[in-house]
């Protein structure tokens, strides 16, 4: 087998095992929070017979053990259980919502990942002169804008003052594409505006790294123009630090827009989560833990594989 | 090499910054919770930056608010950047089984949702300001620990890594002497970007009820206090957003200047 | 007389004459108040256009929300409750018992037996007809020993409660002049055989029949076909948006987005009010913010501490600040002139550095830092309130340490359980309920641990009095025991404060809770 198959297997299992680690600390970290789901629904209201009445009625009053080996065995049987909290079936709902998650991620994915590519080459390519200073100037500023002030900002031009888009961005099943697309418009142009800058400069960087090296040199001196120097052998040398960057910011799309969804109104995960958590409702917020945790050990499995195949000493070790 | 206009204006800037957040007691004109008028007052004489939304002097709060947010995000990404890319290029040295330990439990730590973490940590433990830096730091050292051993990895099968090997120099040579700097630009740029990150995390905290404990605050916090003045253009929501866009923006510019030295100074034809 | 009447029956039709202009031109000419509000509405109803799909967008909806009357806390399902369900009676906007469910409601002299007579031909959302049984039903499934429901303390004083034909009849421990206000709770909406089948099915008797149920981002209602009220329900469709954040909220408002929002942060009312096409409607409630001490704990078991603190906080400043001047001052107990029977002569407490200081000065307090816990989650402007008070107590010398506390499992880690923390209440309808939710001793909800055998004793003789002038004269003087012996400083009483499109019609001012109590959807047309 080719080592980088071999890998590969090895990582995927390792994830597994990864997984159902992230599924034990998650469940100690949120028995560990003070305050149950019987107090968090019931809330201020809360009287102590109702609490306990509630807790029985949950199945909270099982040792933690007991909780959470039905939890697992749930899983591996492909059961994900009901809320606690609304009794609503969580693969049904977390399914809709990854969905949702998906769908704005890709969006945003689609636009500033190449985006910020083609930026960060433009600004080594004049590396120090007005353009590079001009990309790096808009993009500083607005991914060191806090998330909902760029939120508000577009929210408050684009929705309220020229009436442009809808600034509710809530999508429901039997939505047509078009509208769906329409919906997201401004969570989407948030998000790239809050992505774009990580990934921009780290391909800067990483270019203006190598610039230096002998090959590039070489290429020049063959009569190469620079952009065609920069992508075809300063950007393939980049690549390890770009991809990671990368990989970053996309498992950020996926796990981290809690912020532009509140915002937008749009029901995605992260609000899905933060609910849960506060509701600490165990069975959706294991099984959202698991998602996100699935999410990244993917990720970081393909930035390695991505990165190890970019160079090829890595691609054909001694 | 005479410096360029953008690292002098970043370099000033970030003096400035550091400078007022050092002498915010000298300087600040009010005391930092003294509420001394309106809601939400315009610019004038005695408020330089008007009030804020339960009547504080803005400006009494941008100086104490950036000494919590510079002294905070500085400490946060140090630490972070020490042991995430120390560890990072220990990984990537070292390989094999130290490098899959280290690898996977950083796997393991990035896993886990971010709230969840922060959480079940600053329920457990007092929320000091150690301890939100050495939350912050942490879970930044994380990010920092991937992007350091993916470079470091390109560089360990160098030939004069491998050279370097032969010759029988120890790891902690290689590690500072071969791998550092020519793994330099990449973790600059990064270093510039988790210091807005940082900055912007602080925030986050205390939106969730986490970070510094009132009257003190941090810029990002002074935001939040004051977002629903800002769709109005309410100057003490508007102030503290551009104050950290400033810092960030010459953070990043001094981090450039530092970055086209380290290349230059590679040697090559800089 | 008739010929009078007919004038401000024609003018409330045109829509020129608000409820409280009505009642009162029309009781000076001798009509009892509850006809003329009954009267009002059927005149103002006439003009309501029927069509449209009605949205309001809220705040206070989770994901993890159910339609399961007895969990609900927050205020999206109460909203959604009060569009699908009904209960046996209303509160009034003017503090008068509606009935809706149940057309006649009767006690015994001394209020110990209460018999409730059911509305004939309503029917419930899947067919069925509502019955008494129903009623019994869904009252046991609240007060039974295995119940969840918030309601579960209101409901605990029936001993024996029995259906006979059209009538409910409930015996009580001991007499409450205000059950029926007790009957009004929003818990009690009544389900087919009190949904204990499916508590969270949604189907009720009200105006409007569940369609979409999304915890957390949306729910959609269409209009019953068979309600049995036509002055309620006029649009087709109506929509709740769960929009929690309020800048989103606003602009989805000035947008066109939604029709109505609820919590109108009272900072930028102003600021909203001036946008074209949209209005901001406040009007003063029960609801109170607070901070609350627990007298039994050191360093406020002592009263010239409390006192101190009391008279170190400027509860003028706080409505000003706090809540942008729309609220009013509280008085250190939790009634104000939105409940029946509030004395308006008790004096007001003011802010008095110096006497603070003094009453410090005699209560030997060591000069520890007294801690305040507060959390952004406590009440809206919790944290800034707290600030403030630091401020002026420093201006007395009280060192006042505020700490910061996270929302998550505030009310689960530090209301309640700490010495001295942020709080709020949301009032009840009548004074005793107030009283015996959170200030009788045995009280669950006693979050001051507020202990004294005269209060108690007044509280229990005023439940039974039906004598008006004399409860009145009662509740006065509990009302000073807390004041002045509590450990509740009540800085201020916020407002509702809601904001409203112009092309919505049929809006009435009601004290009762935010969106005309949950009936905005129901109650409101499209112009």
């Amino acid at each position: 087998m080719h080592p980088i198959v071999t890998l590969v297997v090895q990582r995927l299992a390792l994830g597994c095992l990864l997984l159902l680690a992230v599924s034990a600390v998650i469940f100690l970290g949120v028995e560990a929070l003070p305050g149950d789901t019987a107090q968090a629904i019931l809330g201020q209201s809360a009287t102590p017979q109702a609490l306990a009445n509630l807790r029985a009625e949950m199945g909270l009053d099982q040792p933690a053990l007991t909780r959470y080996f039905a939890w697992l065995g749930g899983i591996f049987t492909g059961d994900l259980g009901t809320s606690l909290t609304n009794k609503t079936d969580i693969a049904a709902a977390i399914g809709q919502r990854l969905g949702n998650t998906l769908f704005l991620a890709f969006w945003a994915a689609v636009i500033s990942v190449p985006l910020a590519i083609l930026l960060g080459l433009i600004a080594a390519r004049y590396n120090g002169r007005w353009p590079d200073k001009v990309i790096s100037g808009v993009t500083l500023s607005t991914i060191s804008l806090p998330e909902f002030v760029v939120g508000y900002i577009v929210l408050y031009f684009l929705a309220v003052k020229w009436q442009l888009f809808p600034s509710v961005a809530m999508v429901f099943p039997g939505m047509g594409i078009i509208e769906r697309l329409n919906a997201v418009i401004l969570p989407v142009i948030v998000l790239v505006l809050v992505v774009l800058a990580h990934m921009m400069r780290m391909t800067r960087a990483a270019i203006l790294n190598v610039m230096q090296s002998a090959y590039i040199e070489t290429a020049e001196l063959k009569g190469l123009s620079p952009m065609a120097v920069i992508w075809r052998h300063a950007f393939p040398n980049a690549i390890a630090p770009v991809v990671n960057v990368v990989m970053l910011n996309l498992a950020y799309l996926v796990v981290g827009v809690v912020v532009v969804e509140v915002v937008f109104v749009y029901p995605g995960m992260g609000q899905y989560l933060v609910d849960h958590v506060t509701k600490r409702d165990l069975p959706v917020v294991q099984a959202v833990g698991l998602v996100f945790a699935a999410v990244y050990i993917g990720l970081n499995i393909m930035a390695d594989v991505i990165s190890i195949l970019a160079n090829p000493r890595l691609r054909h070790p001694k | 090499m005479r410096m360029p206009f953008s690292a002098m204006l970043g370099l000033v800037l970030t003096g400035a910054f550091f400078i007022g957040a050092l002498l915010a007691n000298v300087i600040a004109p009010y005391g930092v919770g003294e509420v001394v008028g309106g809601v939400w007052d315009p610019v004038s004489a005695d408020h330089w930056f008007g009030t804020d939304a339960i009547g504080r002097d803005m400006l009494t709060r941008m100086i104490y608010g950036g000494r919590t947010t510079i002294f905070v995000a500085s400490a946060a990404t140090i630490l972070s950047f020490v042991t995430g890319s120390v560890l990072g290029f220990t990984a990537a040295v070292l390989g094999g089984w130290a490098d899959q330990v280290l690898s996977r439990l950083v796997d393991l730590a990035m896993s886990i949702p971010s709230l969840i973490l922060a959480l079940v940590i600053l329920s457990v433990t007092p929320v000091t300001i150690p301890v939100l830096i050495v939350v912050i730091g942490l879970l930044d050292a994380t990010r920092v620990f991937r992007l350091s051993r993916a470079v470091a990895a390109d560089i360990v099968v160098m030939d004069y890594v491998e050279a370097a090997r032969l010759r029988g120099e120890g790891w902690g040579w290689i590690i500072f002497r071969e791998i550092l700097p020519n793994a330099l630009s990449p973790l600059v740029a990064e270093l510039g970007l988790r210091f807005i990150f940082a900055v912007l995390f602080i925030s986050t905290l205390s939106f969730l009820g986490l970070g510094v404990q009132p009257p003190m605050a941090d810029w990002g916090g002074i935001v939040k206090e004051n977002s629903a003045g800002l769709v109005y253009g309410i100057p003490a929501a508007l102030i503290p957003a551009f104050a950290i866009a400033a810092l960030a923006i010459s953070v990043n510019l001094v981090a450039d200047w530092v970055l086209s030295r380290t290349t230059s100074l590679k040697g090559g034809r800089g | 007389m008739s010929e009078q009447l007919d004038r401000f029956v024609a003018a409330a039709k045109a829509g020129k004459m608000n409820r409280r202009e009505f009642v009162g031109g029309t009781t000076a000419l001798g009509l009892s108040a509850g006809l003329a509000s009954a009267l009002y509405g059927k005149a103002a109803q006439a003009q309501a256009k029927k069509g449209g799909l009605l949205r309001a967008g809220m705040q206070g909806g989770e994901s993890t929300n159910s339609l399961d009357p007895a969990l609900a806390a927050s205020e999206v399902p109460f909203a959604i409750n009060m569009t699908w369900g009904e209960m046996l009676v209303d509160v009034g906007a003017t503090g008068e018992i509606q009935y809706r469910l149940a057309e006649e409601v009767s006690a015994n002299a001394d209020a110990t037996e209460w018999k409730f007579k059911m509305r004939q031909g309503v029917e419930f959302h899947n067919g069925k007809t509502v019955t008494a049984e129903d009623v019994i039903a869904t009252l046991k499934r609240h007060t039974d020993e295995k119940s969840q429901s918030g309601a579960l303390g209101i409901v605990q004083g029936i001993t024996d409660m029995s259906a006979d034909g059209d009538m409910v009849t409930l015996k009580l421990a001991a007499g409450n002049a205000d059950l029926p206000f007790l009957m009004a709770d929003y818990h009690l909406i009544i389900q087919p055989n009190g949904g204990v089948d499916n508590p969270t099915e949604g189907v009720g008797a009200g105006p409007y029949k569940v369609v979409v149920n999304e915890p957390g981002v949306r729910h959609g209602f269409e209009k019953f076909a068979n309600y049995w009220d036509t002055e309620t329900g006029h649009a087709d469709q109506v929509e709740i948006l769960v929009i929690n954040d309020g800048t989103a909220r606003a602009a989805a408002l000035q947008s066109g987005q939604v029709h109505m929002m609820n919590r109108v942060d009272p900072k930028i009312a102003q600021l909203i009010a001036r946008v074209p096409g949209v209005q901001i409607k406040n009007v003063p409630g029960r609801g109170h913010y607070v901070f609350i001490m627990h007298v039994d704990k050191a360093p406020f078991d002592n009263a010239d501490l409390r006192m101190a603190l009391k008279l170190a906080i400027n509860r003028g400043e706080m409505v000003e600040k706090i809540l942008g001047g729309l609220g009013s001052v509280g008085n250190d107990f939790p009634i104000n002139s939105a409940y029946p029977l509030f004395d308006d002569t008790i004096p007001q407490r003011e802010y008095d550095a110096a006497a603070a200081a003094e009453y410090y000065k005699k209560s030997g307090h060591d000069g520890s830092p007294i801690i305040l816990r507060t959390a952004q989650g406590a009440f809206p402007g919790a944290v800034e309130a707290a600030q403030l008070f630091q401020q002026t107590a420093q201006a007395a010398g009280i060192p006042l340490e505020i700490q910061r506390e996270p929302d998550d499992g505030y009310w689960s880690n530090v209301w309640n359980v700490q010495p001295f923390c942020a709080s709020y209440w949301g009032g009840r309808p009548v004074q005793d309920q107030m009283y015996s939710t959170a200030y009788l001793s045995t009280a669950e909800w006693n979050d001051t641990k507020f202990k004294n055998a005269k209060f108690d004793e007044l509280l229990i003789a005023a439940r039974a009095e039906l004598d008006a002038p004399k409860r009145k004269a009662m509740y006065s003087e509990m009302a000073h025991i807390v004041r002045d012996e509590g450990g509740l400083i009540l800085p201020m009483f916020n407002d509702f404060v809601d904001g409203v499109r112009d092309d919505v019609a049929g809006w009435e001012a009601d004290p009762n809770g935010e969106l005309m109590n949950g009936k905005a959807l129901s109650r409101c047309w499209l112009a």
